[in-house]
């Protein structure tokens, strides 16, 4: 009898340990996926040192306006691309060449929300010779060259509030596309804001791409009603000729939208037949109106950057252009619009519903053609919701947001709400497979996901919320990447990476497609910038009243010159620094003590400007900032500022060698 | 005999030697072409970089415009493909042969003129250098294989050289076909 509560706590004992370890190994499988006790998944994404990846993964920065250049499958982080933001790194949008490319017709704008990357396409497939990204906040798209990977053009899109549903390109990278997420009066006006119905308008915008050197132009502009137009794709194959994009609050209110533009069962997908609207354009169907939008490109050769002011942009009216645009049904307030490889699908990803809607281009067409319609709004007809639908992906889960696809019958949803990507077949609408994502999926990106031959061997999850996925940094984390094995029937996890800013869409694309073109250095004989140095004898300073140019070169591992006096207080000093290296992966930099503004980081071959305006009389130091060879720490000079009513001489030299204006 | 002579044009499409420099951070080496008439490399940057290393233990730049044998070495070429021509013309045995001796002999003196700038190159060195290794040599290999400092340096013949080579192998096989012919 004695013995018997000993017994009892024994029995306890072991009951509490079976528990726990079931416990811990539930916490085990739910965590992690069953990767970790299946195959091995480190080796799917491990790269070896001085291997490359096998695709590039341009992610969009979101907020930080950028655009971060990773590889896939192995998570790498490989380059940030400065592009709507100023970068105090790459001193882009603070040194002279860069500036006015951030400048917009509200002025100099160092900040942007930048969403979408959509790299250019050639008959429907990704051809590595330019990523293009929308900003958001204040309407505009760029243009990076993917020889470079750097901004070459930014062009702002005058008429719109919000450019969200942008850039997604046309097959042939024919034009990119521009869409205003907020509704603004047309033109813009000092009116009553609850006149919104009556005042706002929503434009679309298409950019025409020259083929050649990629320079873009607003080449027409469709007016329609002020809805908010979130997303687009354009067609492909059968349906080329075509962009969709979805629209939100067709309700037309302006104020506490979450409700008052939830109230509609259905929205709009807007299907825009841009070669139609070519046909207008050529008939000189279109009104020229007044605008003020700025145009910034980069030259290659002279390294600078210029903007110029468009001050007309042609708009067209759906009364007056009938057949350019139709409204396509669709719940609920639709967020991405994506078009299947083949051409003939158009999803609507419902994000306050838990169907995905398909419409069929065919139908579509059928549709148009018997004109059956529902009704017209502002000379849009509005065709009948199952005369277009071809089928409904039911209850796949919740929130669903955007699909790409794998080139092999299948499409893959990210669902916000359920923190879940849902792979199911095109065509049949039957739900395959379902995958975690942790958490708060956006955007997925398959390479290729979005063109006419996607590469479905990865998916990434972009995710909008990270909370306990790596270490704590405090209340702010970088965002979170999941990347997917999809080769198989299941999608397998396989890693998690942070990102940089808000990765909204993202691009991927096969490195063989880009490595062929990638540029590594600029030749210095190709230099045309007018304050370039092509040698240390072409060095020298000029005086021309208060400001004074300062012709510099820099090579491994000095300045020429390195001394230089007879600087006032009260000048406007233009360092202008040619880099003289011609090798790979020499850069210099320069700073100045007191200088208001960031290093200039000179790529070989070219030339870079700093404005410095010394404010005090001294002698201060400047030197190279990126570790260029051993014997960066010595490459440093001087420059002297005297008083600002000084008689002192121009003088300027290096080593033995002083000169004197 | 004719053929022989002409593999000495090459020499003015093809660089004749090559001194390839390796190191961890040049992965794909830094490639130097010496040509019968100029210095160059892989890229037009080559000698410039080749230059920028060179600085750092003082060895004066490699300026092609400094060096003479660039300028009339050429016409030295050029007159031993006439000879060669008018060898091969007049066809005669003793005349192959002379011309073969004196390309000989012109191949010599041009390495031995080789062997002396490349001393010079790695012995003259800038007392003020901002590296000095006393007793380090800095003087690339005259053909073959040879480690300065952090380097591998490599020297090679290069296609005008091979030809050098084919054209004098052509000569002496004209000569000895020559001979066997009569006898």
């Amino acid at each position: 009898m004695k013995k018997q509560p000993f017994l009892r706590t024994l029995g306890l004992l072991v009951m509490t340990c079976i528990l726990v370890s079931l416990n811990y190994s539930c916490n085990t499988g739910g965590n992690t996926s069953s990767g970790v006790l299946g195959d091995d998944v480190a080796s799917q994404v491990y790269v070896a040192p001085g291997e490359y990846d096998e695709f590039y993964g341009f992610m969009s920065g979101g907020f930080s306006g950028q655009i971060s250049v990773y590889g896939i499958p192995s998570g790498r982080l490989l380059k940030v691309i400065p592009v709507f933001s100023q970068d105090a790194e790459k001193g882009y949008g603070y040194n002279e060449e860069t500036k006015p490319m951030l400048n917009t017709s509200y002025g100099f704008i160092p900040w942007d929300d930048a969403h979408h990357p959509e790299l250019s396409q050639t008959n429907g497939d990704t051809d590595g010779r330019w990523i293009f990204i929308n900003g958001n906040n204040t309407p505009r798209v760029a243009r990076i060259d993917l020889s470079t990977f750097e901004t070459a053009e930014i062009i702002e899109i005058p008429n719109s509030g919000g450019n969200h549903s942008s850039p997604f390109t046309t097959e042939n990278t024919e034009y990119v596309v521009a869409g205003t997420r907020f509704g603004v009066p047309y033109p813009q006006a000092d009116v009553a804001i609850n006149s919104y119905a009556e005042n706002f308008k929503g434009m679309l915008s298409f950019i025409s791409v020259d083929q050649t050197s990629g320079e873009m132009d607003v080449a027409f502009q469709v007016l329609l009603p002020a809805f908010d137009y979130d997303l687009a794709h354009s067609g492909k194959g059968k349906s080329h000729g075509w962009t969709f994009f979805t629209t939100y609050n067709t309700e037309e209110k302006s104020t506490l939208l979450e409700v008052n533009a939830s109230q509609n069962d259905k929205d709009f997908i807007a299907a825009v037949n841009w070669k139609k609207a070519e046909e207008y354009l050529a008939a000189g169907n279109y009104k020229e109106v007044p605008a003020n939008y700025a145009h910034n490109v980069y030259d290659e050769e002279t390294h600078m950057a210029t903007s110029t002011m468009k001050k007309t942009v042609k708009v067209l009216t759906p009364e007056d252009c009938p057949g350019l645009v139709y409204f396509l049904p669709t719940p609920k307030s639709p967020h991405g619009v994506d078009v299947d490889d083949t051409g003939e699908y158009i999803i609507g990803n419902g994000k306050l519903s838990a169907d995905l809607s398909v419409h069929s281009f065919t139908k579509m067409q059928e549709a148009i053609a018997n004109q059956s319609y529902e009704t017209t709004i502002a000379g849009v007809p509005v065709l009948k919701f199952e005369d277009v639908l071809a089928g409904v992906v039911e209850k796949a889960g919740l929130g669903p947001l955007h699909t790409e696809f794998d080139g092999k019958g299948n499409a893959y949803t990210s669902f916000f709400i359920t923190s879940e990507v849902v792979k199911w077949k095109v065509g049949t609408w039957e739900v395959l497979d379902r995958a975690p994502t942790y958490y708060s999926v956006g955007h997925i990106m398959i390479p290729g996901g979005d063109s006419k031959n996607p590469e479905g061997k990865y998916l990434v999850a972009l995710n909008k919320i990270t909370k306990d996925r790596y270490l704590p940094t405090g209340p702010e984390m970088n965002h979170s990447a999941q990347l997917y094995d999809i080769s198989g029937d299941k999608m397998k996890l396989l890693l998690d990476f942070p990102t940089v800013g808000e990765p909204h869409y993202a691009q991927g694309i096969s490195a063989d497609r880009v490595v062929p073109n990638v540029k590594k250095f600029y030749p210095i004989e190709e230099n045309k910038h007018p304050y370039r140095a092509m040698g240390e004898k072409d060095t020298r300073v000029e005086r021309d009243g208060n400001t004074v140019h300062i012709y510099m070169t820099t090579i491994r591992s000095h300045f020429a010159p390195d001394n230089i006096e007879g600087i006032k207080v009260g000048d406007k000093v233009y360092l202008h620094v040619t880099n003289l290296e011609q090798d790979w992966d020499v850069p210099h930099g320069v700073a100045i003590q007191g200088a208001e503004n960031a290093e200039l980081l000179i790529m070989p071959g070219q030339t870079e400007t700093m404005l410095w305006e010394p404010k005090s009389v001294g002698v201060y130091p400047f030197y190279c900032t990126d570790f260029c060879s051993a014997l960066h720490q010595e490459m440093q000079g001087y420059i002297r500022v005297s008083p600002a009513n000084s008689n002192l001489p121009l003088t300027w030299g290096l080593n033995d060698e002083q000169n004197q204006s | 005999m004719l053929l022989g002579s002409l593999c000495l044009l090459t020499l003015f499409v093809f660089p004749m030697w090559k001194i390839q420099l390796f190191a961890p951070q040049y992965p794909n080496g830094v490639t130097m072409h010496i040509w019968i008439n100029k210095i160059g490399g892989e890229t037009p940057g080559t000698l410039q970089n080749i230059n920028i290393l060179n600085h750092y233990i003082g060895m004066k730049p490699i300026e092609p415009e400094a060096i003479p044998e660039l300028k009339y070495f050429q016409y030295i070429i050029l007159a031993m493909v006439a000879l060669g021509v008018g060898a091969a013309i007049w066809n005669k045995r003793k005349g192959f042969l002379a011309w073969i001796i004196l390309l000989a002999i012109i191949g010599a003196v041009g390495i031995y003129d080789f062997y002396l700038w490349e001393y010079d190159y790695g012995h003259n060195l800038d007392p003020n250098a901002p590296m000095k290794f006393p007793d380090d040599s800095f003087q690339p290999p005259l053909i073959g294989k040879k480690n300065i400092i952090n380097f591998v340096a490599l020297s090679l013949p290069h296609i005008g050289g091979y030809f050098i080579m084919l054209g004098a192998a052509l000569a002496i096989a004209a000569w000895w076909l020559k001979g066997k012919l009569k006898s």
